[in-house]
């Protein structure tokens, strides 16, 4: 799950790593409020969209007056902010937050993710702050510092120490390092984050470290022990199909093709896009319908699909094991009664009863195309669509 | 014969009395499979559909039974304790099928594991078959033919259609082992291997690979250098679009890392025969076996 940026150091200051002051705002009037309660100028304006690259895009002014607080506040606000993240039609910015402006000696970078080769975390920091992580990976890897953390031992002091030494920090900024450092992996470990990035990492004027953008990505499998971060979720930021589809326990992305589909089971699922692409069709989705195939889950799978206008036909693929085709047939077969679908769909069932299956739909009356296997599937599917 | 789950396997359920415990443990008795207890706390005394006994306690269960195995239907936020109980009781297989485990739950996990003499399978797995000999896990067991081809595979549907695929050429399966959809898991494709590298009864073997992670590139390294024997593959996910979790928590392009184009590459150079269609399989398999 991802958060803002104001929500993300909302949290990181639970844990004691230095953030500047600051508040969200969500409208022009509450953003001078705040830029008045931080007591001074600058203060900097910064579009609050789930994606990286706001800066570039015109997304992040510094305010040197509660007018220009004022002013850039209204432009922000509202704006479709596109940045290289974002794709092009960009994001709607319907959040603000409101900061102190800091006094920037250095930018450093400092990350904190699961290395899965290894199965430890690992803290990774650089000199090259402010710039893209995997451009320093990839143009000068030798500037990025990594530090594996012993799931037995924890983050020691000698890790923290080691990171700070590698930024060259040294007096009040080493010891400023060192305990953000610290805070942070603390941060990460109990927020169940699956990352935790800082990009700049300041030290400041007065040789101290502060996070001056924040981004933490939470471990969706661990939101049932943080019901407040899950309360976190904002929903403008997904894709309402997505939104719909995940409140009724569907898991579904939208993408940009013409081959709707329905399957069960996400490896099933990816490997049936894949197999339209290889017949020249293009898929529309990937939609995983999880274990229960009934007439419900199938019906409100419909509806998700063709909410996508560029959906021209359905491929639904279901390998039925414990779940029995001709169960998973009749559902189909309801769910299109029901559902008034207009574009040809393409059903492919496999498994226990699928004879059965495969009967009860070509006499359903409804123009429904059976296929036997996966490729049979794929081609009649990509052949729908060219119809 | 066979690997992980033989003969000489005795299992108990953790979880037994939960929906899904209760149903999945009749379908691997009705698949003549050793299943000998279950472990429910609480329920400790009692007996399963008035034919297992139930424990209190794994310690317990593997006690009185000499069971040497479990397979978990254990919640996710309970599930990472129920797998270091059982790592604590000696046994010497875990089979987990829970999905939505905590990554910090399983980097603890992963740990005791390594420090054990024990060995896990999963999470989020379809769990392990020996065909004829039987099953700890959900997958239907009438797609599966006794044989000599081993499968291991992170996902589970996709693994009932190449299973499929092999039985409808008549070619068989020594094991089935789901390593599962997680980032972080029991056991690798690696790990896999080497136990069908050492099978007699194994002469082939099935991959099924996605995006995300660095496995299947791993485990093209060890082939190249120790393992003869022919192998297939499918990596689901060439079309899956950077940065989403695709259902399964590990199947993610993250950094432009673990897309399915760099695992084929590694799979390919290292002399496996990879398919670019799911519909292919098993014709794939058929044909290095012919080779």
């Amino acid at each position: 799950m991802k958060i803002h940026e104001h929500q993300a150091k909302e949290l990181l200051a639970r844990y004691d790593v230095p953030v500047p002051r600051g508040r969200a705002a969500f409208t022009v009037d509450e953003a001078v409020e705040v830029a008045r309660s931080l007591g001074k100028y600058p203060v900097v304006v910064k579009a609050q969209i789930h994606a990286g690259g706001r800066g570039k895009g015109g997304g992040v002014k510094i305010a040197k007056s509660e007018a220009e607080a004022r002013q850039y506040a209204s432009q922000i606000l509202g704006m479709q902010l596109i940045t290289h993240q974002t794709g092009p039609e960009g994001k709607k910015v319907q959040r603000l937050l409101i900061e102190e402006g800091i006094d920037i000696q250095h930018e450093f970078y400092a990350g904190l993710l699961l290395d899965r080769a290894c199965a430890r975390n690992v803290f990774m920091v650089s000199t090259e702050g402010g710039m893209e992580i995997e451009k320093v990976a990839a143009e000068t890897p030798e500037k990025i510092v990594k530090v594996h953390i012993h799931p037995a031992m924890g983050f020691q002091a000698f890790h923290a120490r080691k990171l700070a030494f590698a930024l060259g920090l040294t007096g009040d900024a080493f010891k400023s390092g060192v305990k953000c450092f610290t805070a942070m992996y603390k941060a990460y470990e109990n927020l169940d984050a699956s990352l935790l990035e800082i990009n700049p990492l300041v030290v400041t004027g007065d040789n101290q470290v502060i996070a001056l953008d924040a981004k933490v990505n939470l471990d969706d499998n661990g939101l049932f022990r943080h019901p407040d971060i899950e309360a976190m979720r904002d929903l403008n930021e997904e894709d309402p199909a997505e939104v719909e589809a995940s409140a009724a326990n569907l898991n579904y992305i939208k993408l940009d093709g013409t081959v709707g589909c329905m399957v069960n089971g996400a490896g099933l699922a990816m490997a049936t896009m894949d197999i339209i692409k290889l017949h020249g069709g293009t898929p529309a989705n990937f939609l995983d319908v999880g274990g229960t195939a009934s007439a419900e889950t199938v019906e409100k799978g419909f509806r998700i699909i063709l909410s996508d206008r560029n959906v021209r036909a359905i491929l639904i693929n279901i390998f039925g094991g414990i779940v029995r085709c001709d169960r998973v047939a009749g559902g189909v077969i309801e769910a299109v009664k029901k559902s008034k679908v207009s574009v040809p769909v393409v059903v492919r069932l496999e498994g226990t009863n699928a004879d059965i299956a495969a009967t009860m739909l070509s006499e359903s009356g409804l123009r429904f195309v059976v296929a036997r296997d996966l490729t049979d599937a794929a081609q009649k599917a990509v052949n729908a669509v060219a119809a | 014969m066979a690997v992980l789950l033989t003969d000489k396997t005795r299992i108990i359920v953790q979880g037994i009395t939960g929906g899904e415990g209760t149903f999945h443990t009749s379908q691997m008795l009705d698949y003549h499979t050793k299943v000998v207890g279950g472990v429910t706390p609480g329920k400790g005394g009692q007996t399963w559909e008035g034919k297992l006994p139930i424990f209190n306690t794994v310690s317990d269960a593997v006690l009185a039974t000499g069971a040497n195995a479990s397979v978990l239907f254990v919640p996710p936020a309970f599930a990472a304790d129920a797998i270091l109980e059982a790592v604590d009781s000696g046994i010497e297989l875990i089979v987990t099928i829970t999905e939505g485990i905590p990554v910090r739950d399983m980097v603890r996990v992963k740990h005791a594991l390594n420090q054990s003499q024990c060995r896990m399978v999963g999470p989020n797995c379809p769990g392990v078959i020996s065909p004829g000999i039987g099953k700890m896990g959900i997958m239907p067991a009438f797609i599966h033919k006794p044989g000599k081809c081993g499968v291991i595979s992170r996902s589970g549907t996709l693994t009932y259609e190449a299973v499929k695929q092999l039985s409808d050429r008549n070619i068989g399966q020594s094991t089935c082992v789901g390593i599962g959809g997680d980032p972080v898991n029991g056991s690798s494709f690696t790990d896999i291997l080497r136990l069908f590298k050492d099978d007699p009864d194994t002469e082939a073997v099935v991959m099924i690979g996605e995006i995300g992670g660095s496995a299947e590139e791993e485990a093209a390294a060890f082939i190249h250098r120790e393992f003869k024997k022919p192998v297939a593959a499918f990596i689901a996910g060439l079309t899956a679009p950077p940065g989403r979790r695709m259902g399964h928590a590990g199947a993610i392009i993250a950094g432009g890392k673990g897309t399915a184009v760099e695992k084929i590459k590694a799979l390919r150079e290292a002399g496996i025969h990879v398919t670019d269609s799911p519909g292919e399989i098993g014709a794939t398999l058929a044909r290095a076996l012919k080779k």
